[in-house]
């Protein structure tokens, strides 16, 4: 077996790839994406174009974006199953680049398990140790402490059979987690869950994992999941990332049009206005922008308001919305409708009517066929580059 | 909600199922008792009309990607259950939405290995069992499939004279590319290493397993079968120009193993001293597909290789080795192996395949032979064994005498 300061490797069965048996205290797992690149043969453009990110030891980061944006490919590079065709990935100062997949110290968790019905719990849970050489005292302990977190002691010594599906889960999840991996990773663990064990299993993952404080890096194509999972979310499209920060940067801060409108449900208002003096133009509303900003922007900019950050105005200015649905949520409503695009001076033409959400108090809502007039709040607007899409400003 | 129903072969039974209700609940008169392996989702054996069917509950959009990609590996020709269908649109009569069904064509004679291990075993059973399974990884290997769940479970192992065939039949992890990489490859070796640990252990927990298998040394050994096998199929091989038998030699090697070599590639040095062969495309079959041609017989690969020989031996015995070789197979299948399979009475024909009967009374005939001191004559041998060997073997068939609460299924979530 190859040598490696973490101990002997292990394998993590049918969940997925290599896990370390941590023998002490281990190094600091860190995980760096450096201009990580993959390119498969044929195709015209890299799946994973120059990715760099650095995730702490012990963060739980998540990777998101539509299908077929590469969240996948990157995290089976840093598995060892894609083969990297540029730039390099390091865990902790170790350059894993070359490195086979077990010699890599990271797990693919919670996939496929399936429990042997001859052995008992406790047996299920570390017989993964046993096949590693780790003798039978530590194999108890590492089992015991496992069983503790996931509140499985009293049926440690009892056969899978005589356990609730759920329990069964846990073990399934206790596997992964006796053999201390350096980093784990999943890919989608959730697909296959109906929507109300996904919910639960998503926040027991993440209470999981700030208890095991073991570096973690998770796939998923749900913004929303991303949102609340992670300490930190990765946007990725086409293979390139747009942003990697913290779920409250990332919603407040978009660093371009793609994260605004990807992040964030319902989704961020955009719409193109033209550049005034001061500011924006907003149906005849200056939207103050401080004016160093707008040098060199162009005649008009990209204008992005979230529906929770609008509010109704009295005097007949400010975005004119049609609604067409009202959604009584208690305190607050959701309206959806639509508002006319303003003709712009740069082009000329009408974009017509183009889809406006925002939220109002829910005590006194507008009816459907109302004609509204909503203004952003002070401070809470998102201005982006109408050409390049970048943020423009803070 | 409306039942959707996906299938190749419209069967209007299939409607007569009780689709509304969940499958671990179906009527015990659906279902044929046969063993399974170890799962997370409930699968059921149903029997509907002449054959017998394997329907597995599971999320709707899994049940379609598993059926696809079934369907794909029949199209590579390479050894899998057969899809079926899938069902979609269950519900309960309260109208409780119930998860995709997908269906399977029972693979006739195969046994998951908790089955094979509840019988009294020949010695070396693991091990052979380790050789099937690294000849099937092999084979999905270089068709570019990366398994993700190897494991004796997601295997049905069919007898092949005196070996085993294995067939995959869980493809819910699979993946199709066009290529595998190195890392793809050691990643479906090492979990196949990992559960087949777990699995041996657990039948050596309940009592099962023959005791000179280690559970640690015979899940490891798949490694090993599988790289000296993977390094014959694909390896390059360097030599002298004047070596030139060496290509012949290659290409009987990889027949005898059981491939064909359809594209190999040599390219010479440009002094022209060295000679390099890698084979490019290799297909699995080579005796099997020769047998097919000459006689029709549809069997396994070493039940092919042993049908072979003997065809062969025939063919001297009768001096007929100069003669068109479909002729004279034709002849052998007529006077050897058709009297042989047809003197089996009716109500053994479900213990083992005819072809594995054949191989079975060669083997008879040779132990008989070795007793007496001479030469047997096959009639003798064929009723010795139908008397003596044949009725104390298990039904294989369908229906096996074993005890499947042995083999529970576990179903993922209640
Ligand atoms: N077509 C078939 N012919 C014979 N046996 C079958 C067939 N399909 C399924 N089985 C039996 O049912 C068992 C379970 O099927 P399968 O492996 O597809 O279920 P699963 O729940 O997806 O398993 P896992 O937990 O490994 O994901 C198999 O081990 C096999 O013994
Ligand atoms: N094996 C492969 N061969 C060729 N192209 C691939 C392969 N796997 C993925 N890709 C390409 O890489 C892109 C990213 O795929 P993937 O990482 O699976 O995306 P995601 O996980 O974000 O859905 C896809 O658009 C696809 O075209
Ligand atoms: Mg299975
Ligand atoms: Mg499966």
């Amino acid at each position: 077996m190859p040598a490696h300061p973490g101990g002997h490797h292990l394998y993590n069965g049918s969940s997925g790839t290599f896990l370390p048996v941590k023998e002490g205290n281990e190094a600091m797992a860190t995980v760096t994406f450096d201009n990580a690149t993959r390119q498969y043969p044929g195709n015209p453009v890299p799946s994973v174009d120059k990715l760099n990110i650095e995730i702490a030891d012990g963060e739980f980061l998540v990777l998101v974006g539509p299908s077929g944006c590469g969240k996948s490919t990157s995290l089976r590079m840093l598995a060892g199953l894609e083969e990297v065709n540029g730039g390099r990935i390091l865990i902790g100062d170790r350059d894993v680049t070359n490195l086979s997949p077990k010699d890599r110290d990271v797990a693919m968790v919670f996939q496929n398990y399936a429990l042997y019905p001859h052995m008992t719990v406790a047996d299920n849970m570390g017989f993964a140790l046993k096949i590693a050489g780790v003798d039978k005292a530590e194999i108890r302990k590492r089992v015991e402490e496992a069983a503790k977190i996931l509140d499985l002691t009293p049926y440690l010594d009892r056969k899978p059979k005589a356990l609730s599906g759920g329990q069964r889960q846990r073990v399934a999840m206790g596997r992964a987690i006796v053999r201390s991996p350096q980093v784990f990773l999943m890919d989608e663990p959730l697909s296959n869950l109906d929507a109300k064990l996904r919910v639960q299993t998503r926040t027991q993952i993440a209470s999981l994992q700030r208890r095991l404080g073991v570096t973690t890096v998770y796939v998923t194509h749900d913004q929303v999941e991303a949102m609340t999972m992670g300490d930190r979310v990765a946007v990725l499209k086409d293979g390139i990332l747009q942003q990697c920060d913290s779920p409250r940067r990332m919603y407040d801060h978009p660093a371009n049009v793609f994260v605004a409108g990807f992040i964030g449900s319902p989704a961020m208002n955009l719409m193109e206005v033209p550049v005034t003096d001061g500011g924006v133009d907003l149906h005849g509303h200056t939207v103050p922008v401080a004016r160093e900003d707008l040098t060199g922007v162009g005649k008009n900019v990209t204008l992005g308001v979230r529906p929770e950050d609008l509010e109704l105005s009295s005097d007949q200015s400010g975005i004119p919305v049609t609604v067409d649905v009202v959604e009584e949520l208690g305190a607050d409503a959701y309206i959806y409708g639509s508002t006319e695009q303003k003709l712009l001076e740069a082009t000329g033409e009408n974009a017509g009517a183009v889809p406006f959400i925002a939220r109002v108090d829910g005590r006194r809502p507008p009816e459907k066929g109302d004609k509204i007039f909503l203004k952003p709040k002070s401070g809470h607007v998102h201005v982006f580059n109408a050409e390049s899409g970048l943020r423009v400003g803070d | 909600m409306t039942l959707e129903i996906t299938t190749a072969r419209p069967e209007s039974a299939l409607l007569d199922l009780p689709w509304s209700t969940p499958l671990e609940e179906w009527p015990e008169t659906y279902l044929a008792a046969l063993p399974r392996g170890i799962s997370r989702h409930v699968v059921r054996f149903v029997k509907l009309g002449p054959r017998v069917l394997a329907v597995k509950e599971i999320k709707d959009d899994i049940a379609d990607r598993e059926y696809a990609m079934l369907r794909n590996l029949r199209r590579l020709d390479v050894p899998s259950v057969e899809p079926f269908g899938v069902v979609h649109g269950r519900a309960t009569a309260d109208g409780e939405p119930l998860d995709a069904c997908l269906i399977t064509r029972h693979l006739q004679f195969s046994l998951p290995y908790r089955a094979l291990y509840s019988q009294n075993l020949r010695p070396h059973t693991a091990v052979r069992l380790m050789d099937a399974l690294a000849l099937l990884l092999v084979r999905l290997h270089l068709e570019g499939f990366w398994w993700g769940d190897v494991s004796l479970s997601n295997t049905l192992f069919r007898r092949d004279a005196g070996a085993f065939a294995a067939y995959l039949v869980d493809a819910e992890t699979g993946e199709l590319h066009t290529r595998l990489s190195d890392g793809q490859r050691e990643h479906d070796l090492d979990i196949a290493r990992i559960n087949i640990a777990g699995e041996l252990m657990d039948l050596a927990a309940g009592g099962f397993l023959e005791e000179q298998a280690d559970p640690f040394e015979v899940s490891a050994s798949i490694i090993e079968r599988y790289h000296t096998l993977w390094g014959t199929l694909t390896g390059t091989e360097r030599f002298e120009s004047g070596d030139r038998w060496r290509v012949e030699e290659r290409i009987r090697r990889l027949n005898e193993l059981g491939f064909d070599v359809d594209e190999l590639s040599i390219t010479t040095d440009i002094g022209g001293t060295e000679i390099v062969i890698t084979p490019k495309v290799v297909d699995a079959g080579h005796h099997s597909r020769r047998l097919l041609r000459l006689t029709g017989l549809d069997v396994g690969e070493n039940q092919a290789r042993r049908l072979l020989n003997d065809l062969d031996a025939y063919a001297a015995a009768t001096d007929r080795q100069g003669e068109d070789e479909e002729i004279v197979a034709h002849d052998w299948l007529a006077r050897i192996y058709e009297p042989v399979t047809r003197a089996v009475p009716r109500e053994l024909t479900g213990r083992l395949e005819p072809a594995e009967i054949f191989h079975e009374v060669l083997e008879h005939r040779w132990y008989m032979s070795e007793r007496a001191g001479h030469d047997t004559p096959i009639e003798d041998a064929l009723r010795d064994y139908v008397a003596t060997v044949l009725p104390a073997k298990p039904e294989e068939k369908a229906v096996l005498g074993v005890d499947t609460e042995e083999m529970p299924v576990i179903s993922r979530f209640d």
